[in-house]
């Protein structure tokens, strides 16, 4: 199986510290992905903006990229759906690289095996906080959606659990959006931050350490409004708390 | 012009400027905190009712296989209602607009002399903007549901489709109660201010003329109708005055009477938590001497009917759910859409009556997707406002300075080593700023949040740095 590991446009610029995590956790793991630089983006910021037509050269590019891959691990929820959800009107080389695309949890979860994680040897006794982006959440299933009346499941607890001696903090809205929506964080700014200032809240309420979120847009956003309000609560993405834990 | 070709009514009114008024609702936060807790409990309290049901899932999946059925065949099922309603003795209307339905309304009033009218609670006439017509008419129109009758003496409009005064605390209820119904000073005790709306409101039912009512569900195989209250107040009206009038949208149909308990058993549980509505009223013909109008509107709904992208739209049931669970309708309120219906169902409706006034609602959303996994009737909402965002798009309704950046990122976005030179010069200059310069140029961002620490080199730059053979074999 060819694998490849994406890095979406503002991880690559922004938080690169992410994507070399998601990278050393998959090397440990024995996964051997490729990081092919030829795209930058899956188009979903202008996509979501109400430019779709012009997100399709960025998709496009994505798409061509990846289609000699039988897994594309995506370190963004939300990246992942986008291209899940829109890559298939672009032609037969889009309908394989929808399937293709997974996020990095789920990755981790549905294809490696939580019982494999294990051999990461981590250990980390804060108490977490997850915070699983809406689009990996509701879109990709990552976990069972408070709205609907199913069996409960969370995967991204399930990795989690694989590094001794982690506890996880209650929260009162386990899956409330964290406001950031792409354009949304600033055509909608008063809304935002304040849905951003009530997970804060839930967070101190449930007395986290760490939030540890599938999604580096939620992170950026969720950081951005506690540092302003001159907080600390550390925000870390999945694959730096496991390769973190791990070392 | 939408991508399916079809031309959208375009008023010249001032457009709704969502963001803005959000904001203004958020000048008080503690307000928001209310708002949003009293509507989270009504989401969390649908939970509770909602899993009370094993079956839930399967009911979602009927009820919007019988809304779909039902709209895919509407010209028959309306048929077939109109003939068996007029079997009934029921006086059966079509109205293509609001102005046709408010004329037929009037024309009945004025048929029996009729000028003091009580109403329950309707969104199909607050969309017709049937009270101001009647008023100036010469007609005298209470709403008779206590959240409407709140609103109405206040002047406002509802806030909420299921909770019409869900916007007003009790003290700003007992200030206009006082104003009002000439109830005490700073009383706001609820019970004993519903008490006061009980006795002013029977004065109107027992002197009322004729009684106007919405429908919940109307029945093709029976001609018959249903309404739902928690209040009785339909009921009251209707058993009262000599003439009722009842509204519906020609999506109200369902097929059966077996259809209507998977319905039922939905609605309330998703509206409020309730297992089922205290009232739910059938209504199957007049008694001797009255009479029972039914006025089926179209007011836009068969033109959202032929839109390939929206017209999933027309099963909502009017539960008012994915407005209790929308993150940003409980901390927006609901007058900040400017529509009839707010929210995410607001949101996906309004723009295809007026694409230009309303093209900020469809951006009114993370879309985060909670209110399509609410739904009890399955509608798509977050697709369909991402789709309403690219109409918006094309129809050259965003910004000027908005577009033009959207679609130079979009170009950017297609172009990596550009991308990766122009990313790696605003690293340099943006390390260099002083972060509280650098936060004050990011404009909106910066007014409540930081910036990411900026690192000294890319992914990419460290990827080929460090794995200069790719990955290891």
């Amino acid at each position: 199986m060819r694998i490849a590991l994406f890095a979406p446009c503002f991880v690559d610029q922004l938080y690169p510290r992410v994507a070399i995590a998601a990278l050393r956790v998959l090397e440990r793991l024995g996964v051997r992905a490729e990081v092919p630089d030829a795209a930058v983006c899956c188009g979903q910021p202008p996509a979501n903006a109400g430019f779709g037509h012009d997100a399709d050269a960025v998709l496009d590019r994505f798409i061509r990229t990846f289609s000699p891959y039988d897994r594309v691990i995506v370190i963004s929820g939300s990246c992942a759906l986008h291209a899940r959800n829109h890559a298939p009107s672009r032609g037969d080389a889009g309908v394989h690289v929808a399937a293709a695309v997974t996020e990095f949890c789920g990755f981790l979860h549905d294809e490696v095996g939580v019982e494999r994680l294990g051999a990461l040897g981590a250990r980390d006794t804060r108490r977490v906080a997850t915070h699983i982006g809406c689009h990996g959440l509701r879109g990709l299933g990552l976990a069972q959606p408070s709205e609907l009346q199913l069996p409960p499941f969370d995967k991204v607890r399930a990795v989690l659990s694989a590094v001794q001696g982690v506890t996880f903090a209650p929260l009162a809205r386990r899956d409330e959006c964290c406001g950031f929506g792409g354009t949304f964080s600033v055509d909608e700014s008063a809304v935002s931050s304040k849905m951003g200032r009530d997970r804060l809240r839930d967070y101190a309420a449930g007395a986290a350490d760490v939030v540890v979120s599938t999604d580096v847009s939620c992170m950026m956003h969720m950081t951005g409004v506690s540092r302003a309000r001159g907080e600390t609560l550390p925000f870390v993405h999945v694959a730096e708390f496991l390769d973190g834990a791990a070392s | 012009m939408t991508s399916d070709g079809r031309a959208l009514v375009v008023v010249d009114e001032p457009r709704v400027n969502h963001a803005a008024a959000a904001a203004a609702f958020n000048a008080d936060e503690p307000r928001v905190d209310w708002h949003d807790q009293a509507l989270w409990f009504v989401r969390e309290k649908r939970d509770r009712a909602a899993a009370s049901v094993p079956e839930w899932e399967a009911l979602r999946d009927r009820a919007s296989a019988i809304k779909e059925h039902t709209l895919s065949h509407l010209d028959q099922y309306l048929v077939q209602f109109e003939a068996r309603a007029m079997a009934n003795g029921v006086h059966v209307h079509w109205a293509t607009d609001a102005a046709e339905h408010n004329r037929i309304v009037l024309e009945i009033l004025r048929a029996k002399g009729a000028t003091r009218v009580v109403k329950s609670k309707s969104m199909l006439t607050e969309e017709c903007h049937l009270n101001p017509f009647l008023h100036a008419s010469g007609i005298e129109v209470i709403d008779t549901d206590l959240g409407e009758r709140i609103v109405q003496l206040r002047k406002e409009t509802p806030s909420h489709i299921v909770l019409p005064a869900i916007h007003l605390k009790k003290e700003e209820v007992g200030e206009t109660f006082h104003e009002h119904l000439g109830t005490p000073r700073g009383l706001a005790d609820p019970v004993a201010l519903t008490a006061a709306a009980r006795v002013h409101l029977r004065a109107h039912f027992l002197a009322a003329d004729a009684a106007l009512t919405g429908v919940n569900f109307a029945i093709a195989e029976t001609g018959g109708f249903v309404v739902c209250t928690n209040e009785g107040n339909a009921d009251l009206g209707a058993a009262l005055a000599p003439v009722h009038i009842a509204s519906m949208g020609i999506e109200k149909l369902i097929p059966r009477v077996a259809d209507l308990p998977v319905f039922l058993r939905l609605l309330a549980r998703s509206a409020t938590g309730q297992p089922v509505t205290v009232y739910t009223s059938h209504v199957h013909g007049a008694e001797p001497g009255r009479d029972v109008h039914v006025i089926l509107v179209d007011n836009g709904r068969t033109t959202q009917l032929g839109r390939e992208d929206f017209w999933r739209s027309l099963k909502c049931i009017r539960c008012g759910a994915c407005m209790n669970t929308c993150p940003v309708y409980r901390r927006s309120g609901g007058h900040s859409y400017g529509a009839t219906v707010p929210g995410p169902i607001g949101a996906v409706l309004t723009p295809g009556i007026d694409l230009k006034k309303y093209a900020s609602l469809p951006f009114a959303s993370t879309l985060c997707g909670s209110c399509t996994a609410v739904c009890p009737v399955k509608i798509d909402l977050d697709a369909q406002l991402y789709k309403w965002r690219q109409h918006v798009g094309d129809a050259g309704l965003v910004a000027k300075k908005k577009a033009f950046a959207m679609r130079a990122v979009a170009r950017m976005l297609a172009r990596p080593a550009l991308f990766r030179r122009v990313g790696a010069l605003a690293r340099i200059t943006g390390r260099r700023l002083p972060a509280r310069i650098a936060r004050t140029l990011s404009g909106a961002w910066g007014t409540t949040r930081t910036l990411p620490d900026l690192p000294s080199e890319s992914f990419t730059a460290w990827y080929r740095r460090n794995r200069p053979n790719g990955a290891p074999r």
